[in-house]
């Protein structure tokens, strides 16, 4: 059985004089347990609004969502979310943002304090329990952001658009901590991009996203294993580029329309 | 800089100000008999603090004053997430908040009188109510304002719905409500003053009236440094303050 069942699930937007907006037309999608699967699409394809609807943050306007069988109306602690952004606590330093979530389920402070240590030290930020994020770089934000959500151990990670704010290099150590992370915990992810390259790099699969309405375009099977290639990595993320530059494209043409 | 010549650099202006105040009166700028020298406030303020209960008279007007803004704090801040949270609170409150901002508040001081009595609660109410709306908007402007993420991540990590305007919207939104509070602060003393002014037997603002009656403007202008250097004094605990709470910011 899958893990997350999308089931037929579109978003409209009400625009006034009845008029609507289809950000998401009829997605459906099985994700298994344990794997990587990233979604990638032209901008406005609707691609970090699914992640928001699985995440529960965002209601379904049709169909509906699954976890393990049953429908989510809400977060949960089964879900585990990082954005762009990294929406950390500004008022609350890297240790207060990583127990957060423990403190909200009742761990005991010894043992909050541990399991927060363990998450920061993975994350590579030991020496920087007491420093607020405001004088933190980007990727170290992000990786607190990541600490934060893994330490309530969830058994789907969710990330929007992760390392879309970092530089260039930090965004490609990130990609390959994560990857590491990945394969030494298996955990779920769904793994919202732009990046072609890096979407090949991570996942198992990639969901091509069409422009909106955003539909699935295709899902490719990206076969490598850790051990690829980075010339396999780029003949792969080549192929992708095909498939999404049309859609890219009439994003463009779109816009310049004023739609 | 050491921090003791960054001090004396942040008050210097006020005692150039002090020492131009003494040569203006000096050179008799103005008629000398209504415009008091530093020197003459100083001795007048003197007088008033050994024989004229001047520290009564502040200990009420700061009650008054600090017992109106807190409680605009409390009900400002409260409100002004209650809006930004709840489109029906909004939808009634926001018209009547935009419609009294223009309202100078100290023209209802009459008012509250007539309601109230001459007593305390007149005057607190006065400065209730002149410092609730720019804490109620700032507050609001600031909460709806903030990062809708902050919320999600919260909301996703296990804080439950309802404490949410408490454990992620006021501290997010911290920033521009303490700068609310600021600009209340000062107004509270400014009304204060007025409702003071205008009716009653004691506080800074009556002696102030009452001074300036008898033509004692030597007395008049000690009553209103005394109210310039308690208001001061609020002001920079505020600012100190105001550092503890967000010193995550620098």
């Amino acid at each position: 059985m899958a893990l997350i069942d999308i089931d037929g699930v579109s978003k409209t937007y009400a625009l006034g004089n009845d008029r609507e907006l289809t950000a998401i037309d009829r997605i459906a999608l099985s994700i298994r347990e344990g794997e990587f699967v990233s979604i990638i699409g032209p901008s406005g394809c609707g691609k970090s609004t699914l992640l928001h609807m699985i995440g529960g943050f965002v209601p379904c306007s049709a169909g509906e969502i699954r976890v393990r069988g049953a429908a989510i109306h809400e977060p949960g602690p089964d879900r585990g979310i990082v954005f762009q952004h990294f929406a950390l606590f500004p008022w609350k330093t890297v240790l207060g943002n990583v127990e957060y979530g423990l403190a909200e389920r009742g761990v005991a402070k010894a043992e909050r304090r541990r399991t927060a240590q363990s998450f920061i030290d993975m994350v590579k930020l030991n020496g920087f329990e007491n420093t607020f994020p405001n004088r933190l770089s980007g990727g170290m934000q992000q990786r607190v952001a990541i600490a934060r959500m893994l330490a309530c151990e969830p058994s789907i990670l969710l990330m929007d658009e992760p390392f879309g704010a970092l530089d260039a290099q930090t965004r490609k150590i990130m990609q390959e901590e994560l990857r590491e992370l990945w394969q030494r915990f298996r955990k779920t992810v769904v793994f919202v991009t732009h990046d072609v390259r890096e979407a090949v790099f991570l996942s198992q699969r990639v969901v091509v996203m069409s422009a909106r309405p955003g539909r699935i375009k295709t899902i490719i099977e990206t076969g490598l294993g850790p051990d690829a290639t980075r010339a396999a990595i780029d003949a792969k993320a080549d192929e992708l580029w095909d498939l999404l530059r049309d859609e890219v494209v009439r994003t463009i043409a779109e816009e310049g329309r004023g739609l | 800089m050491s921090k003791a010549l960054r001090i004396a650099i942040f008050y210097l202006p006020i005692f150039v100000g002090l020492a131009l105040w003494e040569l203006a009166a000096r050179a008799s700028l103005l008629n000398p008999s209504l415009f008091p020298s530093l020197g003459e406030t100083l001795t007048a303020f003197g007088r008033l603090a050994t024989k004229g209960h001047l520290l009564d008279h502040a200990e009420l007007s700061l009650f008054r004053q600090s017992s109106g803004f807190f409680l605009a704090a409390f009900f400002g801040i409260a409100s002004g997430i209650l809006m930004a949270e709840n489109r029906r609170a909004r939808n009634i409150l926001e018209p009547l908040l935009r419609a009294t901002y223009p309202l100078p508040k100290s023209a209802l001081i009459p008012l509250f009188m007539l309601w109230l009595g001459i007593g305390d609660s007149a005057k607190v109410a006065a400065v209730f109510l002149g410092c609730l709306l720019p804490i109620v908007l700032t507050t609001f402007n600031a909460a709806r304002g903030i990062n809708k993420q902050l919320v999600w991540s919260a909301w996703s990590l296990g804080t439950p719905k309802w404490l949410i305007p408490w454990k992620v919207v006021l501290p997010a939104a911290l920033p521009e409500v303490m700068s609310g509070l600021r600009i209340a602060l000062a107004l509270s003393f400014t009304l204060m003053v007025s409702a003071e002014f205008l009716i009653g037997q004691r506080g800074l603002g009556f002696l102030i009236g009452t001074l300036g009656e008898d033509g004692d403007y030597a007395g008049m202008f000690a009553a209103v440094l005394a109210v310039t250097i308690i208001g001061f004094a609020a002001d920079r605990l505020f600012v100190w303050l105001n550092g503890v709470l967000l010193s995550w910011r620098d």
